[in-house]
């Protein structure tokens, strides 16, 4: 009995911070429909500047309440301070813009966090300060418990109703929750939008800032905590409804119920159960406990010309091109071939990537699972069937598609942001099975010895294998979404409803494209495993999705070509800035100064440039 | 008499699609004008250009002799422009104090300062429903509230977008009268209508806008008198 109530109360304590952190995200979104995937980094960073402040004022006004509590809100005012910042400077340029420029914006910022909270704190894990008079343990019926919990199962009822308090007796709470209804009609009547997106980011970055401060005496601090809390909070706020901070307090406690009592039956992976309670509440209530239907996008939607085949000038050129990568051995040394084959591979997995997310209309921030998911499948077949290369490089795609098939279920009842977050948190749920465990898995070690088959072992030979294999890949993406199939997937995502007006099963198509893409990503990542000659979780990781995602946007998502142009770019990128210290803080200004700059993207800027000497139409400027 | 809205050679469009072409029109300080039409003529689409919302434009608008042309939707609200859609658009989650509350703005010179109790006067089914979500209220209700609404910024001239659409006859009446005690206090209104009868009980002035051209500009009596005019612009 005592037990099971201290598993109770664990459960209600570490559901605090992840309340916090889900109510700032979800509010962020309702008024600004921003999904903001810096939002773990912002908890992070809640917990190292608290972190500091607390030794700092405990320096300074000595160890007792004051200091410590005070430090807490300090570090989330910062965060609040810093979200602001991002809004400002960053967000606000690209409201209008299409989602996938918001989340690429975001995840740029998540980059430059990361770089610059591993240089001001360092690489190694951090211990979080004590909380003064709260050390030691409380006995329940017989049964410790920690009383740090006590604070932390306080601190969400408490937030929960300030907050309440804020959004029904303040003019700004009164103006959020119009905003979230109709922002348009706010700005109609004359209230600046702009300030208002700036108080709820701040207020959403603090709350999230205050989040990490607070589970510092519990959990520490580590530079892992921003994708760890982000695809549990995406969990929460999908499950609790987008914009419904009530709902994201009710899943937040009963995921922290499920992960209390999950690690009794599942010790190694809580991430599982977490996946089972989203699982069982999408197929009850698509838009969560207490959400509602998703406001369709107001005029976001992207201009996109009708597909047309391409001039003769432009199929001599990429066939000049093929003929130019085929005979790349005779002029590129080692290291160029090496580069060229990554290039090659990722074109693949990003041209996979963009048929779901262009033609589709379907952000998928969680490719990374199929690539990873065909690299493992290649690696394990190695490790416990012994069989050739050549037969897994057959069997990676139908195994990717496969995981496709199973997730893009779930997904597809989803659309727009909700779809994005959903995808990347399944990713998430992969990588952590994959990382968990290890005894088939190889875990954090990975796999090795993925050999190559005598006859390609040669990286001459390998290389033109996989040029064969992406060439074709392409093509053949290229050519299904040319083909009815495509136009059928371009329908449902410009006018679901017309399209199922005229018998086109717009979930149907969207399911099978994803599972296709699946396959497409399988392939790519079964060639890299070979490439590389190992397979590490890396493989699935949020960051790997994220460079899919990058490629796509540098190439431009209106353009079939625009992959290639994107995996040239960050292969070459990345090339250079991995030599530097600070790369992802460059990589993320970089990408943030793309998001700004050339809102087309690099190809659509190339094609608006020299596209009609290719026979192909300049994009229409709205 | 100058002008306090003045649109000269005002083009608007939806994306790639052209909505309106060259359209003049003027409002006067204390003027109650109608822009009649047919259904899709373009009435809506004008008042959206003044605000500068979900239209792009071209051309010029000037209200009390600045150019607003350029201004995002809330500065042109907070020069006192009142703006009171077509699809009401309350906010149904918002009880209706709550709502008001979201219009308010500072009290303005030259023009009339309200409060909700002074609204309830004229809207008197709203004052029971105060504490009530807008979202449980009747359309007739609603629509109240969106004038409401707008009249809490403390407007000088309100944009009435098709008031009477869908209303019972008892409250169109309710409506004409409350469009009279608008102008009682010194507001310019310009309103899209296609009852011909409710824009001929509170008009002084109309414009007769189809195909996104003006056709017709003139004393609303003259409208009301002219059956040839009415049954080539708004015959339906
Ligand atoms: N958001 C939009 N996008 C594209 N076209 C639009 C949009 N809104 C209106 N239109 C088109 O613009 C034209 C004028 O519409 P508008 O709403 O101004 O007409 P209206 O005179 O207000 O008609 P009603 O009496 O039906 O309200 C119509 O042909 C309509 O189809
Ligand atoms: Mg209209």
């Amino acid at each position: 009995m005592g037990f099971i109530l201290v598993q109770i109360l664990t459960g209600l304590s570490s559901a605090a911070s992840l309340f916090l952190v889900a109510a700032g995200l979800s509010l962020i979104f309702g008024v600004t429909r921003v999904v903001n995937f810096a939002h773990g980094s912002f908890y992070m960073l809640g917990a190292y500047i608290g972190l500091t402040l607390v030794a700092l004022f405990g320096d300074l006004f000595g160890r007792g309440h004051l200091a410590f509590w005070s430090a807490l809100l300090c570090a989330a005012l910062a965060v609040g301070a810093i979200g602001a910042l991002v809004e400002i400077v960053i967000l606000r340029r690209i409201y209008r813009s299409p989602e996938l420029f918001q989340l690429v914006a975001t995840f740029g910022v998540i980059l430059v966090i990361q770089d610059l909270t591993l240089w001001g704190w360092g690489p190694e894990d951090q211990l979080g300060p004590r909380a003064p008079d709260l050390r030691g343990a409380i006995m329940i019926m017989g049964e410790p418990l920690p009383r740090y919990d006590l604070v932390l199962i306080a601190a969400g009822p408490v937030v929960l109703l300030l907050f309440w308090l804020l959004l029904n007796r303040t003019r700004f709470g009164i103006l959020v929750r119009a905003a979230t209804a109709d922002r348009e009609m706010v700005g109609a009547l004359g209230v600046n939008q702009a300030w208002l997106f700036t108080g709820v980011f701040f207020l959403g970055s603090f709350l999230a800032g205050l989040g990490g401060a607070l589970q510092l005496p519990k959990g520490g601090a580590n530079l892992l905590m921003d994708f760890g809390v982000l695809a549990a909070a995406f969990v929460v706020v999908v499950v609790g409804g987008m914009g419904s901070i009530a709902g994201a307090f009710l899943a937040a406690v009963l995921i922290g119920q499920l992960q209390a009592f999950g690690v009794l039956f599942i010790p190694q992976s809580t991430l599982v159960m977490m996946f089972l309670v989203m699982a069982v509440v999408l197929v009850i209530r698509p838009f969560g406990l207490l959400g509602r239907p998703e406001l369709v996008g107001q005029g976001r939607q992207m201009l996109d010309d009708p597909l047309r085949p391409t001039g003769w000038r432009f199929k001599a050129l990429a066939l000049a091109l093929v003929a130019l990568l085929a005979a790349a051995p005779l002029w590129l040394g080692d290291y160029g071939l090496v580069l060229l084959i990554d290039i090659l591979i990722l074109a693949l997995f990003a041209t996979a990537l963009h048929a779901i997310i262009g033609p589709g209309g379907l952000v998928s921030f969680g490719h990374a699972a199929y690539f990873g998911g065909g690299a493992y499948a290649a690696a394990l077949l190695v490790k416990y069937a012994g069989t050739p290369m050549s037969l897994n490089l057959v069997l990676a795609p139908p195994a990717a598609a496969l995981l496709a098939l199973a997730i893009g279920w779930f997904c597809v009842r989803l659309s727009g942001v909700y779809f994005a977050m959903l995808t990347l948190a399944f990713a998430q749920i992969v990588w952590s099975v994959v990382f968990q465990w290890g005894t088939v898995t190889g875990g954090d070690d990975g796999l090795l010895g993925i050999w190559r088959s005598p006859w390609a072992s040669d990286r001459v030979a390998y290389y033109w294998l996989v040029l064969a294999c992406c060439t074709a890949g392409i093509l053949a993406l290229r050519h299904g979404l040319h083909s009815p199939f495509g136009y059928a997937l371009r329908a449902g995502r410009d006018s679901p409803l017309r399209a199922e007006a005229i018998g086109i099963d717009v979930r149907r198509q969207q399911w099978a494209a994803f599972t296709l893409s699946g396959a497409f990503a399988g392939l790519a990542g079964g060639l890299y495993a070979y490439a590389k000659g190992s397979v590490f979780p890396n493989e699935m990781a949020i960051a790997r999705s994220f460079d899919g995602i990058i490629m796509v946007f540098f190439g431009g998502v209106q353009q079939l070509s625009g992959p290639l142009a994107g995996a040239a770019a960050l292969t070459w990128l990345k090339d250079i800035l991995f030599r530097l210290e600070m790369w992802r803080l460059l990589l993320g200004l970089a990408v943030i100064a793309v998001v700004l700059l050339f809102p087309q993207g690099l190809a659509g800027f190339l094609k608006a440039r020299f596209g009609r000497f290719f026979g192909i139409r300049p994009e229409l400027s709205a | 008499m100058t002008a306090l809205l003045e649109l000269t050679g005002v083009s608007a469009a939806y994306l790639k699609a052209r909505i309106l072409f060259d359209i003049d029109l003027a409002v006067a300080e204390r003027e109650v004008v109608a822009l009649v039409g047919r259904n899709g003529a373009g009435k809506s689409t004008t008042i959206k250009a003044v605000m500068g919302i979900q239209v792009s434009r071209t051309g010029a608008v000037r209200f009390a002799g600045r150019d607003v042309s350029r201004l995002p939707a809330y500065m042109i609200a907070r020069l006192g422009i009142g703006y009171v859609p077509e699809e009401r658009r309350v906010f149904p989650d918002l009880t209706i104090l709550e709502n008001l509350e979201v219009g308010r703005q500072p009290a303005r010179e030259g023009a009339p300062t309200w409060t909700p109790e002074a609204l309830f006067e004229i809207f008197p089914n709203l004052a029971e429903l105060r504490h009530r979500p807008a979202g449980q209220s009747s359309g007739g209700e609603q629509q109240m509230l969106a004038i409401a609404r707008t009249l809490m910024g403390n407007p000088r001239l309100v944009l009435l977008d098709e008031p009477s659409e869908g209303l019972a006859p008892v409250i169109v009446e309710q409506m004409a009268v409350a469009v009279g005690k608008l102008k009682q206090e010194g507001l310019a209104v310009l309103l899209s209508e296609q009852n011909l009868r409710f824009a001929g009980a509170v008009a002084d002035r109309a414009y007769v806008i189809e195909s996104g051209h003006i056709r017709f500009e003139g004393p609303m009596r003259r409208l009301l008198d002219d059956a040839a005019l009415r049954s080539a612009h708004l015959s339906v």
